[in-house]
């Protein structure tokens, strides 16, 4: 079938201006986006700069705007984002952060807040004699956040990070849940009090984007809500975020009938 | 140039928990990657990593059933070490953070895998590998260890017989620089994209294993390359063993549990080897569905599948539109695993100074002529841990490497300008890198025969000609992925060559490495490992005893 | 999909104090849209906030509880739920595929709704006014019915993240028109749609009394990336977007040193002006962004 890639260029050694050019290939009704990148560089243009490895969604090389969402190019079928065989589909690098060239983002910005959040366990109280003995529901839960894999598509297309630099966005937040949500971890309440602070989990505009583009469920928003939720437990409501949902909670209560 | 105590190429498992250990020991440590380190094709083992930590285990029980499952090559000193150090190691990742699956007691979980007595392989869902190289990847974030991130190396340092670091290009900048190391680990990972399809990564192209063997490493084994069962067919995707570890079906166009026929014990958990025969078998014999067979997952209900297989569902959905749900996963045997590589002892040392080498792209030798599930990362876990520790002390003791003069990199520099300038004659490497995957795959696959094997090693050579004169597109400096994967294809060709050598030359069948010419094993000729050397005309093959401490060679029957 | 499905009359929630206080031209104006296009609906006077994703991050369960209240109402009525906010649209289909998903969780749910005398059998469809139209009238209908075709009117679209996100919440594989919905219905009725990719961002509300600067920026970004590539007017379908894109625009164009003046108006005051209602019978007059110059332009000044 025929697939036609509209795609973003960008040369650092050629002026660093954004462009975009038009390829057209031929391809099997299975191929991927990865696919098709990788055929017109192989076939057509081998100065597209691009990163991917393992073709089966699990490293994150390839995360990139795909029609103007980001997305695992090795996860996104041609036939699903080509309403009819030859429609243009748009391929750019992931937005929010710079572009070093082509579909290469410098993702330097997403590994800084992620180690801002402190992202390693940190076990406290007396060694146990093996291994932790933690329930099997617990590992279950922690699944979800475990499962990210850092492509940076929820960091790409989140819509406070467009305005705000300094948002710690969703993957950091989520990983930090990681840990939080670990019974194993003492440190909890240390990183709450961290991400409850400016540029933190009350910052989020709850806007769902982080969920849509998530190509692993890992639900960021999901597990914002869950910091949020411990923190406003463990007693930290002195900033805007927890008192102005203090504040809704017990109207919307007073309003209702139901007990409790 | 900058200097360091120890130089880690390679981000993986190994080279991770490599970096870790070295510098616990208080050493100046850093690691080189072409990738970012969570991109590194250790993310993509699913099924497990294998312990004897259950009440009723025993690490010899381990050790007896990867001796075996190795068709008796493994060094048995090397896997005594292995399966007797693996429970620390993996309470280790857990106190670490590694979300293992618990048992109802709240202990480590283990699955059944193939080749094992006893169910023994501790897992995360199907993520393990992932999983467990977020967690040393977060333990380094904590050390501020600071890799050299999306640096491609070019070549080695061998000055006067010892190792003193690495060539290596910024790949942000295509400018290539020297970085010396007093020890340098080399931990590359593997060289699926030899074969075409592969369960590989797209950067699996066995630098590190080229690199040291042309710097005069000697290498073991090479012929020994591991097919896994199921892969998904076309792209050649790894659907994991642990799908079998939870209960699922092979089947023939038949719906026949065709493993009857061929390991009557441990039917879909025999060891890796056996079963891809057996499925290349009942497909070459007309029983297969569309060159595949059937993995037949139904019989263990949504929730099971959810819970434990959730990753692997999605590709199959995904990428074969299936859903094992409701239906089985067609699939068939693809090149995984390269049980050779570089020679070390069980500390991890190359036999030149000051270079170790530890992961897939080491040979220990614990694997042998084939590798069981869950050992993998064991080993990584492992040797890792140990080739950082020998590197450590060894570099205690070691000035820093003095006298290496920019002509290294100088060397380096003018070989990529002669490639650059190639007048546009010759093939795109593209070309020449699906001529070599479809040859070793048809020719260097589950079986073996001369004849064929001989037409690949002249086609190998043919493409080592042919690579003289293939050119670059690309002559930017800025993330050149079309020069990058042009040196990665010259890596390739250098090992494909000691690999299909290695075949010619063993005249039996032992583990992965079945020749229909040569059904038997040959305890009496070849309980040996082939070790090669490069020399300007080719490799150069020996033979290396294998270590035998408490199991002698048995029939292999499962 | 652009056929109807013949006569059905809807539970009407109205949802909060928001539309009822705060934007009552909304409740007022999809009424009397409603009641124009012969769509019969029949007011919950008594349905609960539905905790409009704050609540649910102190305490799911109790907004779950809350929004099952609502649901078991129109389940009793033997009625679909039509709601008039993107936000309760959103709220209300998560608690529905959350319930869906966990038969278990629903039944410890009704457990709690036993004293209101009220069960939730899980089975009612919540559809926004702007589905309704879709999915229940039909477009084609619609259109029958302009008689004042805003011919010539660009209007910029903005959906609301809870009518967009997550789509696996909200039917978009059974009916994958509500991806774009927002923009037919302003096709249909004979306007212009301005493409702009801000359609389907956020628009700040939940963030306005957190992080005013952030919240600010977003309604500085989008009506100025309308207004600069010629929208006339912006429309949205949730009363909290439209909160936020008219209320605080006038204090966003003062810190910005600049003019936006785009005006922004709800979902039923564009189909109402399309379908002839005059200015007052619309409410127009309680925005902070006058809608004079779009009301010549449309000849309904």
């Amino acid at each position: 079938m025929r697939v036609n890639l509209k795609v973003r260029r960008l040369n650092p050694e050629n002026g660093g201006e954004p462009r975009f050019q038009s390829y057209s290939i031929d391809a099997p009704e299975s191929a991927t986006i990865l696919d098709s990148l990788l055929q017109v560089r192989e076939e057509m243009d081998g100065s597209l700069a691009l990163r991917c490895a393992c073709r089966s969604a699990i490293c994150g090389s390839c995360a990139m705007r795909i029609n103007g969402q980001a997305r695992l190019a090795c996860k996104s079928k041609v036939v699903a984002l080509a309403a009819r065989e030859g429609d243009e589909i748009t391929v750019e690098p992931m937005g929010n952060m710079p572009t070093i060239k082509d579909l290469v983002a410098d993702m330097t910005p997403h590994w800084e807040k992620v180690r801002a959040v402190q992202p390693w366990l940190k076990p406290s109280g007396p060694e146990p004699e093996r291994e932790y003995l933690v329930p099997n529901r617990t590992m279950l839960e922690l699944a979800q956040p475990m499962g990210c894999i850092m492509c940076g598509a929820c960091v790409s297309d989140c819509t406070v990070l467009e305005v705000d630099k300094t948002f710690l966005a969703p993957a950091a937040l989520a990983k930090a849940y990681r840990f939080v949500g670990d019974p194993r971890d003492g440190a909890g309440g240390g990183r709450l009090n961290m991400l409850s602070g400016g540029s933190g989990i009350w910052d989020c505009t709850r806007c769902l984007m982080c969920v849509e583009v998530c190509p692993k469920g890992v639900d960021p928003l999901g597990q914002i809500l869950k910091l949020r939720s411990r923190a406003i437990e463990a007693g930290l409501t002195d900033n805007l975020g927890a008192r102005h949902t203090l504040e809704f909670e017990e109207q919307v209560r007073a309003a209702s009938w139901l007990a409790g | 140039m900058s200097t360091h105590d120890v130089l880690v190429v390679g981000a993986g498992l190994a080279g991770m928990r490599a970096a870790l250990e070295a510098s616990r020991q208080g050493v100046n440590v850093t690691l080189l990657s072409k990738v970012q380190p969570l991109r590194s094709h250790s993310a993509a083992a699913q099924g497990g990593i294998n312990a004897a930590v259950g009440e009723d285990d025993s690490w010899e029980s381990h050790a007896f059933d990867t001796v075996k499952g190795s068709d008796y090559l493994a060094d048995q000193d090397a896997v005594e070490v292995l399966c007797r150090e693996a429970p620390g190691d993996i309470v280790e990742l857990e106190r670490m953070g590694t979300t293992f699956n618990r048992r109802d007691d709240e202990r480590l979980a283990t699955r059944p895998f193939g080749g094992a007595g006893f169910p023994r392989t501790c897992y995360v869902a199907d993520i393990t590998g992932q999983a467990i190289l977020h967690v040393i990847w977060e333990q380094l974030q904590k050390g501020g260890v600071r890799p050299y991130e999306e640096w491609f190396c070019t070549s080695l340092i061998v000055d006067d017989g010892v190792c003193r670091g690495v060539v290596a290009m910024d790949m942000t900048t295509g400018e290539l620089h020297a970085i010396l190391a007093k020890a340098t680990i080399l931990a590359t990972g593997g060289l699926g994209r030899v074969y075409q399809p592969t369960t590989n990564s797209i950067i699996s192209t066995g630098d590190g294993t080229a690199m040291a063997y042309r710097a005069g490493a000697p290498l073991m084994d090479m012929e020994m390359v591991q097919y896994h069962p199921t892969t998904l067919k076309g792209s050649g995707v790894l659907i994991t063993e642990g799908a079998r570890g939870e209960g699922g079906y092979l089947l023939n166009s038949l719906g026949e549990r065709f493993m009857h026929k061929y390991a009557p014990e441990k039917l879909e958990l025999g060891p890796r080897d056996l079963i891809s025969r057996s499925e290349w078998t009942e497909i070459e014999e007309g029983r297969g569905v569309n060159d595949c067979v059937l993995l037949d997952l139904r019989h263990l209900g949504e929730a099971t599948i959810k819970e434990r297989l959730g990753q692997i569902r999605e590709l199959a959905q995904d990428l074969a539109n299936v859903d094992p749900v409701h239906e089985p996963i067609p699939v068939r045997p693809g090149m995984h695993y390269e049980m050779g590589g570089l020679k070390t002892d069980i500390h991890g040392a190359t036999p030149i100074q000051g270079l170790y080498a530890a992961g897939e792209c080491a040979c220990v030798s614990v694997h042998g002529s084939n590798r069981l599930g869950g050992n993998s990362l064991l080993d990584t876990v492992v040797f890792g841990r140990r080739s950082g520790r020998a590197a450590a002390e060894y570099a205690r003791g070691q000035p820093a490497p003095a006298g290496i003069s920019e002509a290294v990199v100088q060397k380096d520099t003018k070989a990529i300008q002669e490639l650059l300038s190639r007048p546009q004659e010759g093939d795109r490497p593209a070309v020449l890198r699906r001529e070599l995957g479809e040859t070793m795959n048809a020719n260097v696959g589950v079986f073996r025969t001369e004849e064929p094997l001989k037409e690949a090693l002249a086609k190998v050579r043919e493409l080592m000609k042919r690579y003289k004169r293939v050119w670059v597109q690309n002559k930017g400096k800025v993330f050149n992925t079309d020069l990058i994967q042009t040196l990665e294809l010259g890596f390739m060709l250098d090992l494909a060559e000691t690999m299909t050598l290695g075949a010619l030359e063993r005249k039996e069948s032992r583990g992965a490495h079945s020749r229909r010419d040569f059904r038997e094993r040959d305890d009496q000729n070849f309980l040996k490992h082939t070790v090669a050397r490069h020399t300007p005309d080719g490799p150069k093959l020996e033979y290396a005893p294998v270590t035998i401490t408490r199991w002698q060679p048995e029939r292999r029957a499962y | 999909m652009t056929s109807g499905n013949g006569n059905q009359r809807f539970a009407l929630f109205g949802g909060c104090d928001v539309p009822r206080k705060s934007t009552p031209e909304l409740f007022m104006s999809a009424v009397a849209v409603c009641g124009k296009l012969g769509i019969e609906v029949e007011e919950l006077k008594f349905a609960p906030c539905t905790g409009s994703g704050i609540v649910q991050s102190k305490d799911l369960r109790f907004a779950d509880t809350l929004n099952a209240s609502t649901l078991a109402m129109a389940e009793d009525l033997g009625m679909s739920l039509m709601v008039i906010c993107s936000t309760c649209q959103g709220v209300l289909s998560q608690t529905n595929q959350r319930f869906r998903e966990n038969p278990d969780y629903l039944a410890e749910v009704n457990k709690e709704l036993e004293d209101l005398g009220l069960q939730y059998k899980g089975t009612t469809e919540v559809k926004h006014l702007m589905w309704v139209f879709l999915e229940h009238l039909g477009l084609d209908q619609l259109q029958k019915m302009v008689t004042r075709p805003l011919t010539g009117l660009k209007v910029a679209p903005f959906y609301g993240c809870y009518i967009l996100r997550p789509s696996s919440a909200l039917g978009f594989d059974e009916h994958p028109e509500r991806r774009d919905s927002l923009e037919r219905v302003i096709r249909a009725v004979g306007a212009e749609v301005v493409d702009f990719r801000g359609k389907n961002q956020c628009c700040g509300y939940p963030i306005v009394s957190d992080n005013e600067p952030n919240a600010w920026a977003m309604v500085g970004n989008h009506t100025m990336a309308a207004k600069d590539l010629g929208a006339d007017v912006m429309v949205t379908p949730c009363p909290l977007c439209h909160m936020n894109l008219d209320g605080v625009q006038p204090q966003v164009a003062q810190a910005r040193e600049t003019r936006i003046g785009l005006p922004i108006i709800h979902l039923p005051q564009m189909v109402g002006l399309a379908l002839g209602m005059q200015a007052w019978e619309l409410g127009f007059d309680r925005h902070a962004v006058p809608i004079q110059r779009v009301l010549e332009k449309i000849g309904a000044s």
